[in-house]
């Protein structure tokens, strides 16, 4: 599966599982957070990531909803 | 007629990686390479002015287009001209947007870019000329490109005789000669060694089929792989910071989390201030390690492969893809979460 901020490229080339990040420089971090909040927020990324693993999907498949939303 | 010319930041002299966050704005005049385009434009044509945004800043917000594509429109322009934008990603990507948001307007557009930049399947059927890989083919890209802005603004269409590349609206339209006729022509160019005629160009991406789910995370091997040019401190590897040719990889073992001064990224294609402050940034270590203590992933691969996007040929990445699904079913690692950038 794809972590990435591009998603309309990742889905054009065909990547089945993606979940969208926050900026192309950080694909698992978030500067703007306090250094305890970045570090829950990356592990809710990867619950979605997980969780993406685990789906089945016919074609490129976005995870979307901020996980601290 | 009057033309505005879209360059990123860096074109625009502007700034580099640090003013990649700039928002949208349109300058009177030729700036930086559109100086040369308007010469090239010749004196039927005047280049009034240059639109210019930041390339994270057009990665992330789209309205930038349409509010540039107005005040172009409002300054007078009548033709939209983007790029070169080689095979910068970003900078690609926001010239399509630019010949999107031009062509909803109802202005004329073109662009050019490197046929590997991956702004070029977003361009939607709207004109886009090849340029070459880096701005060192600057001169002959913008030759190209002025010639078919001139073509364009007479009102004919570009092909691929311009250099156009990408997709093509299908349109109707007389043909000089019979279907049979121009049947028959490309079967002669098929036979004469031409493997590429055709008057039906078809898109050259894969088709991926998607993987069987995990049936059980907890109970997987599962790799992490990074095109973020993410290599140990000091680069040992020699991994190349754009046009990567090779990929590496680095044990894991013994590490809770990927720390700053241990780890780093070399790539050339943002800016890698965040990533060095907090390497965890590209490769989450971190995180992931927390979800194998606790039993949420089965077990982690005891190394991740790295390369450089920026720049790299389809070719090359294909490569990449090819050897990384070999190494991992060797090593009966069940999945792999990649981060790109």
């Amino acid at each position: 599966m794809l972590l990435c901020n591009l998603v309309s490229i990742a889905q054009r080339v065909g990547a089945p599982r993606i979940v969208p990040t926050r900026g192309i420089p950080y694909p698992t971090g978030d500067p703007s957070l306090s250094a305890e909040g970045e570090r829950a927020w990356r592990r809710q990324l990867l619950e979605r990531a997980l969780q993406a693993l685990a789906t089945p999907v016919t074609e490129p498949t976005v995870f979307d909803g901020d996980p601290l939303e | 007629m009057r033309i505005v010319h879209y360059l990123n930041q860096f074109f625009a002299g502007v700034g580099g990686e640090d003013a990649a966050g700039a928002g949208p704005e349109l300058r009177e005049g030729a700036v930086g390479p559109g100086r040369r385009l308007a010469a090239l434009l010749g004196d039927e044509h005047e280049l009034i002015g240059t639109a210019f945004c930041g390339d994270d800043y057009a990665s992330g917000h789209t309205e930038f287009a349409a509010a540039l594509v107005e005040q172009a429109r409002e300054a007078g322009a009548e033709l939209l001209v983007a790029g070169p934008a080689f095979t910068s990603g970003r900078y690609g990507l926001a010239c399509a947007r630019i010949l999107a948001a031009a062509t909803e307007a109802g202005l004329p557009a073109v662009a050019a870019m490197s046929p590997d930049n991956p702004g070029l399947a977003e361009a939607a059927g709207i004109p886009v000329i090849e340029s070459g890989a880096t701005a060192r083919q600057m001169g002959p890209s913008l030759e190209r490109l002025a010639a078919a802005a001139r073509k364009l603004a007479a009102g004919a269409e570009l092909t691929a005789e311009d250099g156009r590349i990408g997709p093509v609206a299908r349109t109707n339209r007389m043909a000089e000669r019979s279907a049979a006729e121009r049947a028959v022509a490309l079967v002669l160019r098929r036979l004469g060694g031409d493997r590429d005629a055709t008057e039906i160009p078809l898109p050259d991406f894969d088709q991926v089929t998607p993987a069987a789910p995990l049936s059980d995370p907890s109970d997987a091997l599962i790799a992490l792989l990074t095109e973020g040019g993410f290599v140990p401190a000091g680069n040992p590897d020699r991994l190349e910071s754009a046009r990567a040719s090779k990929w590496i990889r680095h044990s894991l073992e013994g590490r809770d989390s990927v720390e700053a001064g241990e780890f780093e990224s070399v790539h050339g294609g943002f800016s890698t201030q965040w990533a060095n402050a907090e390497p965890n940034r590209i490769l989450p270590l971190d995180a992931a390690r927390q979800l194998e203590g606790e039993g949420a992933i089965g077990g982690l691969h005891t190394e991740y492969f790295a390369t450089t996007g920026n720049g790299t040929t389809v070719a090359d990445a294909r490569r990449f893809g090819l050897e990384w699904a070999a190494e991992l079913h060797g090593a009966r690692i069940q999945a792999a979460i990649l981060t790109a950038t």
